[in-house]
């Protein structure tokens, strides 16, 4: 401990030295805010609760297993709220509560697209990745395969995801907390970096289940909190609410000088699809990045590790997906919320009639009108919390991919002691927490906007193919696994990085010339991916490929019935 | 991988592969798991493709109000959503685990 105290002192040190150098270039004319007192003061209890939690967790995570898994010892009910805070991130809470203050009712077709996995999820994966796994999804991938290229497969597949997912947290965070609380950007990326590390390093998943619940319970209250304020507004009357809201939108619409027709046809056009879903191959391809990308996220699949068994699993993804759902109705209400108390207020918007801020204030600047400065201090806390949650979740997920998937498995051949890979799971946290603080200041000024999307068509076209195929299809074997697998990993970055959100949107490259048209490689990824997996399997004759073929009933009977499964603490 | 420790998982798979409980746990689950999954799936695929292909008829106003079609429509696909989940969840954990359980006995003792 003492010397990883050190370590952490030395590394925050060595940052705080070179940054302001690098921060110079930045600061210039950005939109920061006053400092809020307010909003820190209740972060600041945030931090001291969980550093609190921290400091009791730190005092049950002796082993491997309860860094990983918290020992098993989470209920499903307390899963649930964990998972679902890990998907309720900032970027979806502020994310899709300005997408549907921009465009109305796309922000819910977007919103649908990210809650549809997780039944998915739930009749073919959750119970059967429970039995099978027992720290991460590499764990079940590789129950009957070779150990070695599997793993490192899963490993790449895991750090890939979890890296893009990272740069757009941290970002995200950077963003945000120099427009909430006043801080300049690069202090607010250290300041997410330096206590996500505390929480991993020294709490584990103990402390990282405990943060998250917490977040989660105070991002379900505040944003409850937000709608039933706007509906009060309106006597709890839908129609009233989006009927005030077509009239604020034709009113814009006429005084940026439209004719009233128009003006009329652009204020009804919120209460429809509009321009979200372009062509059916987009609209498909998209669906199916956030359907099996669910299942394929590395950071929620391990989830299912911490709970002592297949109901508790079930459990989980029953709470999760009420929870989830459940706020995605609210963000509908508060986006709308934001069209009638926000874009009629001038306090709130610029000399252009812009939000203060950008888009993304939507919800904070409607809790500042339903619930005064005190309010609004306390969302830019839970903000601030949910992307510090997120993080420590993502990092942990990334130490475990290295410390027990390359580490232990791969170079000790499986001989590794719980207390080295320990201590290699820690050092890769401090290792992932330093390269995330860097990433988020180099990318402090890209559009980042295609990253978690990138994130989930790779999980989706890399992680999801492997594990399904491996517990679900007999033939499926070590060779099939791992190119196809690969396949899909290139092939979804690849694609992205010829589409328009990045080619030409990020790379500046002019409109027109992305080679790849479509919004999302998924469609096209994942097939490759399927079929790379059979193909590859079924003409497989090798001696491995009898083994992994002879291993499927042992799998299969043990992914039914969990007989032979990790129990909760004793391995 | 062919150590000793697989080679008794293999013959105790076998054992449990023949249990007539374990066949019905599979077969019952794997088939409820699937049906709900494609539910699941026209679900939402339906309501993609229905803004894909026709989208005017989710702008639709019900009745005289501002509410068109599509606001229903994206809630109850919401709703749907955790209701199948459950659907799923009370039965398998009622009489899939049952079964289960039933197979430990029938085949630990």
């Amino acid at each position: 401990m003492m010397r990883l105290r050190t370590i952490m002192g030395v590394a925050a040190f060595g940052l705080f030295a070179a940054l302001p150098a690098i921060a110079q270039e930045h600061i210039g004319p950005t939109e920061q805010q006053p400092t809020n007192w307010i909003a820190i003061g209740m972060f600041a209890t945030f931090v001291l609760l969980t550093l609190w939690i921290t400091k009791w967790a730190s005092g049950r995570t002796k082993s491997a297993a309860d860094f990983y898994t918290a020992g098993g010892g989470i209920t499903g009910f307390q899963n649930g709220l964990a998972i679902a805070g890990d998907y309720m991130s900032a970027a979806s809470f502020l994310g899709i509560s300005a997408q549907v203050m921009t465009s109305g009712y796309d922000g819910l077709i977007y919103s649908i697209g990210f809650l549809v996995g997780w039944p998915v999820v739930t009749f073919l994966m959750a119970e059967r990745l429970r039995n099978l796994g027992k720290f991460t999804f590499a764990d079940v991938a590789a129950f009957r395969f070779a150990q070695t290229p599997v793993r490192v497969f899963a490993a790449s597949g895991t750090l890939v995801v979890v890296a893009f997912y990272l740069i757009a947290q941290m970002v995200g965070a950077g963003q945000l907390i120099k427009l909430l609380f006043g801080l300049e950007y690069w202090m607010a990326v250290i300041i997410v970096g330096a206590l996500m590390m505390v929480y991993v390093l020294f709490g584990g998943m103990a402390a990282t289940t405990w943060v998250q619940i917490i977040k989660a319970g105070m991002l379900l209250a505040g944003a409850t909190f937000i709608a039933v304020m706007v509906m009060m507004q309106y006597g709890f009357s839908p129609e009233a609410m989006f009927a005030a809201a077509v009239k604020v939108k034709t009113d814009l619409a006429t005084a940026a000088g439209a004719t009233p027709e128009a003006a009329a046809a652009q204020g009804k056009a919120i209460m429809g699809p509009g321009t979200f879903i372009k062509d059916p191959i987009s609209a498909i391809s998209f669906g199916m990045a956030l359907m099996f990308g669910t299942a394929g996220l590395p950071h929620i699949l391990m989830r299912f590790f911490t709970v002592p068994n297949a109901k508790e699993a079930r459990k989980s993804v029953m709470w999760a997906t009420g929870w989830i759902g459940y706020f995605y109705l609210l963000t509908f209400i508060i986006g709308f919320g934001a069209i009638t108390f926000v874009l009629t207020n001038p306090n709130f918007l610029d000399a252009k009639g812009g939000l203060l801020g950008g888009n993304n204030m939507a919800a904070v600047h409607l809790a500042n009108a339903v619930g005064g400065n005190v309010f609004l201090g306390f969302i830019s806390a839970v903000a601030f919390a949910t992307i510090l949650a997120v993080v420590a979740g993502l990092t942990l997920s990334g130490a475990s991919a290295v410390s027990h998937d390359l580490y232990a498995t791969v170079i000790k051949k499986g001989k590794a002691d719980s207390a080295s890979e320990l201590r290699v799971s820690r050092i890769t946290t401090i290792g992932l927490g330093i390269v995330a603080v860097l990433l988020g200041i180099v990318f402090e000024k890209q559009n980042i906007a295609f990253m978690v999307s990138l994130a989930f068509a790779v999980a989706a076209s890399a992680n999801f193919p492997v594990l399904f195929m491996s517990v679900l299809w007999k033939d499926c074997t070590t060779r099939g696994a791992v190119i196809g697998g690969t396949l899909g990993l290139i092939s979804s970055v690849g694609l992205t990085v010829v589409s328009p959100s990045v080619w030409e949107a990020t790379l500046g490259n002019p409109v027109g010339s992305a080679l790849f048209p479509y919004t999302s490689p998924a469609l096209f990824s994942m097939t490759l991916a399927f079929v790379g997996i059979w193909f590859f399997s079924i003409t497989d004759r090798g001696e491995r490929a009898r083994i992994d073929r002879s291993l499927f009933l042992a799998q299969q009977v043990r992914s039914e019935t969990g007989i032979g499964a990790s129990q909760a603490s004793g391995h | 991988m062919a150590s000793p420790e697989t080679d008794r998982a293999a013959v105790d798979a076998e054992t449990i592969a023949a249990n007539p409980t374990y066949q019905l746990l599979k077969s019952k689950r794997s088939g409820f798991g699937w049906i709900l999954a494609i539910i699941m799936l026209v679900v939402y695929y339906g309501y993609v493709s229905l803004i894909a292909f026709e989208k005017e008829l989710l702008s639709i106003p019900i009745g005289s109000g501002v509410i068109t079609w599509g606001i229903p429509v994206g809630f109850g696909v919401i709703v749907f959503t955790i209701l199948i989940t459950m659907v799923y969840v009370v039965r398998a954990n009622k009489e899939f685990d049952d079964l289960t359980e039933k197979v430990k006995q029938e085949v630990l003792k």
